[in-house]
């Protein structure tokens, strides 16, 4: 398995923590899946001092810690917001998030480079929320990253890989590169797809918040990414459009 | 003095951004800007505050 700057996966499912239906629910779904990240974020500290709960139980799960910039527009925003959460979180690591658009929360690709290239410089270890444009994974190589996060789908749509043409053509492009699925996944079949296209972890949070039973979802996650992790391995075989017999025709008996 | 904490405004005694945090009781783990600025842990009780300053305190939240 690839490493991520450095650091190997206990797991290559990335968790989100947001949406659950209870705290309880989420500290279950992450010890019962064994995800190896959990993504987290900073917000307005309120009054009732939840932030210190939150973070008191994510420490006692023992996962690697994923800060996001979530939200962030501009990048000084998210710079400022990395900065942040780099003291608060103990970790270089950043999940560097510039949305452009506010309906398909696409990423800004161009605030994103920059972005990538001022935190790079600064010391983060930047995992940037991209498009699959394969100039734009070249662009935030050249800016200092060692791993890139394209999107399936649009951010808690579920709707899967939009484009598998083009996330196959990233993971040929960029074979040493730790390649993530980050945004879209609402399936474990997804999820499975993801990494038989060959790519080292899926990042996911609404598909398992938002189900019935997340629990059972996060363990439906791991299996399909399993599944799917050991299929690439083995080397699928190519689609063809015709039928090709399994059964040997040799030593068929003539009954016609 | 009157700033801006977290989008509201507080009249507030304290002079920096340590004594803001004493004040308001923020003893957790907190990360801070002022003027969308970021301030480090270690440089708050150096940061003086001003009429009308923006005071922003993060704390630990879920994400995705």
């Amino acid at each position: 398995m690839k490493r991520f700057y450095g650091t190997e996966l206990p797991n290559p499912l990335m968790l989100g923590t947001a949406q659950y239906p209870s705290p309880a629910i989420l500290e279950q779904a992450f010890r019962t899946s064994g995800a190896g990240v959990a993504t987290v974020s900073l917000r307005r500290e309120g009054a009732e001092g939840a932030g210190a709960a939150f973070w008191k139980m994510i420490q006692e799960l023992g996962v690697l810690i994923l800060p996001n910039t979530a939200g962030c527009h501009t990048v000084k925003e998210a710079v400022t917001t990395a900065h942040m959460a780099r003291e608060v979180f103990d970790t270089r690591w950043i999940k560097l998030e510039l949305i452009g658009h506010t309906d398909s929360l696409q990423p800004d690709v161009f605030q994103l480079v920059e972005a990538a290239k001022v935190l790079t410089e600064d010391g983060f270890q930047v995992f940037p929320y991209t498009t699959e444009d394969l100039i734009v994974g070249e662009r935030l190589l050249a800016a200092g990253c060692e791993v890139l996060m394209p999107w399936g789908a649009p951010i808690g749509s579920g709707r899967g890989l939009n484009n598998t043409y083009a996330l196959r053509a990233m993971r040929a492009e960029f074979p040493e590169v730790p390649l993530v699925i980050d945004a879209g996944i609402g399936l474990p079949s997804h999820a499975a797809q993801a990494m038989e296209l060959g790519y080292d972890a899926v990042l996911l949070n609404t598909a398992v918040a938002r189900a019935g039973d997340p629990v059972a979802m996060a363990c439906a996650m791991v299996r399909a990414i399993e599944a799917g992790r050991l299929a690439h391995e083995a080397d699928p075989i190519e689609a063809r459009d015709m039928a090709e017999a399994s059964t040997p025709v040799i030593g068929k008996a003539f009954l016609a | 003095m009157k700033i801006v904490i977290n989008g509201a405004p507080y009249e507030v005694s304290a002079t920096t951004l340590a004594g803001l945090l004493q004040e308001r009781g923020i003893a957790g783990r907190v990360a801070t800007a002022v003027n969308e600025e970021f301030v480090p842990a270690g440089l708050r009780a150096s940061h003086p505050l001003r009429d009308g300053d923006r005071v922003e305190i993060l704390a630990p939240m879920q994400g995705g």
